[in-house]
């Protein structure tokens, strides 16, 4: 689930708001290069170790963390507001009598962590009255003292603000004068500096970074009193500033002129082309509704993959451990050992929190587990899950998959989506090859309503641009498309995959999940996509 | 430290304040003991205690504004706080639709504040769980909720000399009861203010009665049905509808209040006469803070009277700009009701479909605010009367405004999900169904 849009940030962030508590505390714009000394973290997490192994922990982890996040929000020609946010604390987790027990302070002494890693172990003893059968964790070996970082180019904490309002002005500028009614464009960069110790024998320190660069523009005709939007074509991904870099090589462009993005993103010439499709979209006409062969682009087809794929395959999904939020699973352990039949023969799943540019691309994740690539769905049988230490033997696995994740050092870690990518078709394919075998169809890109059960088999999505196909031809544009779909049936109509030379990367930067809800960004490949014969519905309604 | 006293407060917000050199200066300081319990599969998977107290301050220079926070009130903290809110307003640049400061105003307290629920314990929490899980044990069901509960302060201040203090509380619980072969699924929720409000032994029951009935569901053809929406089901499209009662996009042509030809749709009926909904701080059911975010003082106001738009919400700049007066932010929404339970509207229904919950609802089509969601945790088909046997779960197409304009019956309102709204359970006639789930 995508909990916050991007309208509720620009609310949140918008003039008065004044207690930014879910980011933390905002600080000056200098202040975000600067790093907490190895030595004093690695001296904070020795104390909580100490502490709830003398307290009676069996195993004991500690994260201390500076979670720093910069906004640029913007609307037309003004700058609605820049917040810096810094949050830094150290979260302790610990099993004792069996249980896990968890305790986070923001008092960054070493009397403060290990009167938490206490607190912790107390917890872990009273929730141990009533627990059925002791924690399990699957074993990890202790990797020492090691780092990792996001391979960034440039870091974009550290461009000065007025570059950023100068680029985000001239965005605007771009879409006013291109026609559009109004629009919004926003920065979001996010720095989270980790460090992970535990009773294992490691000490990880870790530098992520994720950027995302939002925009919408409206169009309005007041004579009909309809208004239409038209989001931006990029995607949040794990990299820096160079990201905005607009880079020829990274463009893929239709042969109507859509231009969609790859690991570089031209922000103004997107925004022009917004105001130009917004406008486009108030005349366009109504789909006719029916079964349509649907051609997806990649910056639609992450987020199909995002729900029906990455979160059936969470392992705790399938356990039952989200049932009272999120949802449980229809991909049940059985389907598994029945070689369950997921897609059809070409299409291949993984998982993968390694890929470059990526947002769930880490090291070690928040259990200290080195990250990897695996197959989830293999020529359309569904061969695994995506784990964590206490859940890897329940499926049979000796090791975690290195899924785990806290969105703050105040948080609790718990099981989190990996990168959930589909492989690219083995033939030689582009778009323009695949629109040519189609003879009444949809081409979709970008993101748009999206919606599905609580066990990810009924879903509907709409998209941000729609052209209708006809007889291997790219039509005019339309609107008030969803597709609604039953998740195995969906992948089973997956009739080609473009190749490799088309692949890219769709962004989630705030998925929600678990109780008290905690978000995680996490990224989702392929290459344009076909699925024969799905069904389409008109969304368009009157209010009289 | 957390829980700060009225005196205590107003110590640190005068303090900070002192210390600025721009042009004015607001500051906030808000924080709360949270406690919380997870449990699934018939176990607790996490329970933790979060105690915590924030500092904000937010300066301008002229028309350049720069916010901080920090969570240290040592002198030495204040003064760095204040430097840092000081050089990020020095690095914006102007912004044109900047309001000055709030004058001093006066609020009258709303009851936002139990000592039952502020003294709730870990050991409590903890046998709130089991409340939940022992029985489900006991009769093959599995259990997986969560109950979060606290105590928060908050405290405003600027250099106007404006200034205002209240303490809160709030426990939410939730809990899904599953069938152990996962065909039956059932839910309860409770949101109070007063812990003594509250009992997971009797809620539980709601939810593995629904578990149990719900097995065994019959698939019914999609299409337009009679429903009756239990408070939390109606709650879903009406809270999401709130969101879009903003002047300033009616105004600019992009909402659906937006009036054909320009202006917005107050004063004209919109939605069945029998609609009323309204926002109150003083509410005793749903009480909110008596000011809003800008610090000017919250009012009884009426969003929809009788069917029509009777007020939208201005930002201070937007109030401005068309020559409004300044109001608050709404803090609460009550929409009235009438005086039958959901039992009673079941009762009185030939034929119809009675819906527990609504989930996943996400925006289609702002134009109409066409929503999307699907039904889940006990959905049952109702003839003569009688709850006769459950369903399989539909996807929804529908706008609550539509909804809204189709009303048979309203129940009596009940507070719901977070505890700011108040929605009654309503039946409602050619509710759109657009497909089967078979998700339990």
């Amino acid at each position: 689930m995508d909990r916050r849009d991007f309208l509720a940030l620009s609310t949140f962030f918008t003039g008065v708001a004044l207690t930014p508590a879910l980011f933390g505390k905002a600080i000056a714009a200098d202040q975000l290069q600067n790093d907490i000394e190895l030595a004093v973290k690695k001296r904070l997490a020795d104390a909580a170790l100490a502490a709830a192994t003398a307290a009676g922990a069996s195993y004991c982890d500690v994260r201390v963390g500076r979670y720093l996040r910069q906004f640029v929000i913007t609307r037309e020609r003004n700058v609605e507001n820049i917040v810096n946010t810094e949050s830094t604390g150290t979260g302790v987790r610990v099993i004792a009598d069996g249980s896990w027990g968890f305790a986070a302070t923001n008092e960054m002494t070493e009397d403060a962590v290990a009167a938490a890693a206490r607190q912790a172990t107390a917890i872990a003893k009273a929730n141990a009255r009533i627990q059925t059968a002791p924690i399990q964790l699957a074993p990890t070996p202790g990797v020492g003292e090691v780092s990792w970082r996001t391979p960034i180019k440039k870091n974009a904490m550290e461009v000065p603000i007025a570059d950023k309002v100068d680029l985000l002005m001239s965005v605007n500028d771009a879409a006013l004068n291109a026609g559009a009614s109004f629009v919004n464009s926003l920065l979001f960069l996010v720095n989270e500096q980790k460090y992970f110790a535990s009773t294992d024998g490691s000490y990880i320190d870790q530098d992520v970074h994720r950027i995302w660069a939002p925009l919408t523009v409206t169009a309005v005709d007041q004579s009909t009193g309809k208004f239409r939007s038209r989001e931006g074509l990029s995607a949040p991904m794990g990299l820096g500033w160079e990201y905005m870099d607009g880079a020829a090589e990274d463009k893929f462009v239709l042969s109507n002129g859509l231009t969609t993005y790859g690991k570089s993103y031209d922000m103004k010439e997107d925004a022009i082309a917004a105001a130009q499709d917004a406008q486009t979209k108030l005349k366009a006409p109504s789909v006719k509704p029916g079964k349509y062969d649907l051609v997806l682009d990649p910056n639609h087809l992450g987020l199909t993959i995002h729900e029906s794929v990455g979160h059936p395959l969470e392992l705790d999904r399938v356990l039952g451990y989200e049932a009272n939020y999120a949802g449980t699973s229809f991909a049940t352990m059985d389907k598994r050992d029945e070689g369950f039949k997921y897609g059809s023969e070409i299409v291949n799943l993984f998982a993968d929190k390694t890929q470059t540019g990526s947002l769930g691309a880490v090291g070690y994740d928040d259990e200290g587990v080195k990250t990897k690539r695996w197959d989830l769905v293999k020529d359309g049988t569904l061969v695994d899950y995506q784990t964590i230490r206490d859940q890897a033997h329940i499926v049979g696995k000796d090791a975690s998959d290195g899924c785990c994740y806290a969105d703050s050092w105040s948080s609790v870690q718990f099981q989190r989506m990996a990168n959930v990518s589909l492989a690219p078709g083995k033939t030689k394919m582009s778009p323009a090859d695949m629109i040519a075998g189609v003879e009444n169809g949809i081409y979709i890109a970008g993101r748009g309503s999206f919606s599905i059960d609580q066990q990810r088999y009924n879903a509907q999505f709409g998209g941000t641009v729609f052209y209708e196909i006809k007889n291997g031809k790219l039509g005019p544009m339309i609107e008030d498309v969803a597709y609604q779909m039953r998740t195995p049936e969906f992948w089973g109509a997956c009739s080609a995959i473009c190749d490799e030379s088309d692949y890219r990367m769709f962004g989630s930067f705030f998925d929600g999940k678990g109780q008290p809800s905690q978000v995680s960004a996490v990224s989702h490949g392929s290459s344009t996509t076909r699925f024969d014969g799905i069904n389409v519905i008109n969304t368009a309604r009157s209010l009289g | 430290m957390s829980i700060l006293s009225e005196a205590q407060a107003k110590a640190i917000l005068d303090k900070v304040i002192a210390l600025s050199t721009a042009d004015e200066v607001s500051a906030q300081v808000g924080g709360g003991i949270t406690g919380n319990v997870r449990f699934a599969r018939n176990d607790i998977s996490t329970s933790g205690i979060v105690d915590e107290a924030e500092l904000a301050v937010q300066v301008a220079f002229g028309k350049r504004i720069g916010t901080a926070t920090i969570n240290q009130f040592d002198d030495a903290s204040l003064e760095r706080v204040m430097r840092r809110a000081e050089d990020l307003a020095k690095l914006a640049p102007e912004n044109p639709e900047f309001m000055p400061a709030v004058a001093k105003q006066t609020y009258r307290a709303t009851d936002t504040f139990s000592e039952a629920t502020a003294a709730l314990t870990a050991e409590a929490r903890a046998k709130i769980a089991e409340a939940s899980i022992l029985p489900c044990r006991e009769r093959n069901l599995v259990a997986a909720g969560f109950l979060e509960d606290g105590q928060t302060f908050f405290a405003h201040a600027n250099s106007n000399g404006n200034f205002g203090y209240q303490r809160s509380t709030v426990a939410d619980y939730t809990c899904t009861v599953r069938t152990e072969d996962g065909r039956g699924s059932g839910w309860v929720a409770s949101n109070v203010k007063d812990v003594a409000q509250f009992d997971a032994a009797n809620d539980i029951q709601i939810a593995m009665r629904k578990a149990a009935a719900s097995a065994d569901a019959r698939a019914l053809e999609p299409g337009k049905y009679t429903v009756i929406l239990e408070p939390a089901a109606a709650s879903g499209l009406i809270s999401f509808m709130m969101n879009f009662f903003d002047a300033r996009s009616a105004d600019e042509g992009r909402s659906f209040l937006s009036k054909q030809g320009g202006g917005n749709k107050i004063g004209e009926q919109i939605m069945d006469p029998r609609v009323n909904i309204y926002t109150d701080p003083w509410d005793p059911t749903v009480p909110t803070l008596p000011w809003d975010g800008d610090g000017l003082p919250r009012e009884r106001t009426k969003i929809i009277d009788a069917g029509k738009v009777a007020n939208l919400q201005y930002s201070r700049y937007w109030a401005n700009k068309q020559g409004k007066p300044e109001t608050a932010g709404w803090g609460n929404t009550i929409m009235e009701g009438g005086t039958k339970s959901t039992a009673e509207l079941i009762a009185g229904t030939e034929r119809g479909i009675l819906v527990t919950r609504t989930w996943y609802i996400r925006m289609v089509d702002p134009q109409t605010v066409l929503l999307t969601g699907l039904t889940r945790d006990g959905t049952f088909y109702i003839e003569n009367g009688q709850l006769m046997y459950p369903i399989k779960n539909f996807r929804f197409n529908e706008s609550p405004v539509i909804m809204l304009n189709n009303i048979e019956e309203l129940g009596r309102s009940v507070r719901v999900e977070d505890g700011s709204i108040m929605v009654p359970p309503m039946k409602v006639r050619d509710f759109t169904f657009t497909s089967l789930s078979d998700a339990v």
